[in-house]
C-alpha cells in the first residue's frame, strides 16, 4: 500500500479533473488576452488599466490565476515525480520550492489586480 | 513501493514515436511557461502600475532584441502548450483514442504548433 503525500489533489482522479477544469480557465484567459492585445495593437495606458479596473475582468484574472497556480503545481508534481524518481531528497526540495513560488505568483497577481 | 511496477525506465535507450515527442513538448513547454512567469507577471505588474511603467513595458518588448526573444519564446511555449493540450482533451473525450488516430493528432499538433510559432515571431518582430 502506498500512499502518496505529495500529490496536490490527494488522489490520481482528482489531480485530473484540477488539470482538465483549470486548463479550460486558462485557454479561454489566454485566448481573450492573445485576441485583445491583437485587436487593440495601439493600446495605451488608459485603455490597459481600464480593463483591469473592470470588476468582471479581475474575477476573470484572478480565476486564471488561481488555475494557473492549481495547474502548474499539478503538472510540476507529475514532472517532478517523473523525472526525479531516484532522489527523494532533491525531489522534495525542488517540489518545495514549486509550491513556494507558485504561491508568490498567486499573491504577486492579486497585489497586480488590486493594487499593491 | 511495489517493486514490480515497470518505473524508472532508461529514456535514454527508448525510440520515440511522435506522440511520444509531442508528449515531451508539452511537459518542456509547460516547464519553460512556470519559468517565464517571472517575466509575464513583472510585464503585468509594470504595465498597469503608472501610464511611466506601461511605456517602459512597450518600448522594451519594441526595442530590445532580447525582451522579442524572451516573448517569443514564451508565445512559442504557450502555443506548443495550448495545441498540445487541445490534443489531450480530445483523447479525454475518446477522440481519435486508436493508433492511427493517435498519429494523426500528433501530426497536427507539430504542423499547428510550427504555424503558431511563426505567427509569434511576426507578431513579435
Amino acid at each position: 500500500m502506498v500512499t502518496n503525500i505529495t500529490n496536490p489533489g490527494r488522489s490520481g482522479l482528482a489531480d485530473w479533473l484540477i488539470q482538465r477544469v483549470s486548463a479550460v480557465i486558462l485557454a479561454l484567459y489566454t485566448l481573450f488576452i492573445v485576441g485583445y492585445l491583437l485587436f487593440n495593437p495601439g493600446l495605451d495606458y488608459i485603455a490597459w488599466s481600464g480593463l483591469f479596473s473592470q470588476a468582471w475582468m479581475r474575477i476573470f484574472s484572478l480565476l486564471a490565476f488561481v488555475s494557473l497556480a492549481a495547474h502548474a503545481w499539478v503538472g510540476l508534481w507529475i514532472v517532478t515525480t517523473d523525472y526525479l524518481n531516484k532522489w527523494v531528497g532533491i525531489r522534495l526540495a525542488v517540489q518545495t520550492f514549486i509550491i513556494l513560488a507558485v504561491f508568490v505568483f498567486l499573491v504577486w497577481g492579486i497585489q497586480v489586480l488590486w493594487g499593491a | 513501493m511495489n517493486s514490480k511496477r515497470p518505473i524508472n525506465l532508461d529514456l535514454a535507450t527508448i525510440q520515440f514515436p511522435l506522440p511520444a515527442l509531442t508528449s515531451i513538448a508539452h511537459r518542456i513547454s509547460g516547464v519553460i511557461l512556470f519559468i517565464g512567469l517571472i517575466f509575464a507577471f513583472w510585464a503585468l505588474d509594470k504595465s498597469l502600475s503608472s501610464p511611466q511603467g506601461f511605456d517602459a513595458v512597450r518600448d522594451t518588448l519594441a526595442h530590445n532584441i532580447l525582451a522579442k526573444l524572451v516573448a517569443w519564446g514564451m508565445l512559442s511555449a504557450l502555443a506548443v502548450h495550448f495545441v498540445a493540450g487541445v490534443k489531450h482533451l480530445l483523447m479525454d473525450l475518446h477522440i481519435g483514442v486508436t493508433l492511427e488516430g493517435g498519429l494523426r493528432k500528433a501530426q497536427i499538433t507539430v504542423v499547428a504548433s510550427a504555424v503558431l510559432v511563426i505567427l509569434a515571431g511576426v507578431w513579435v518582430w
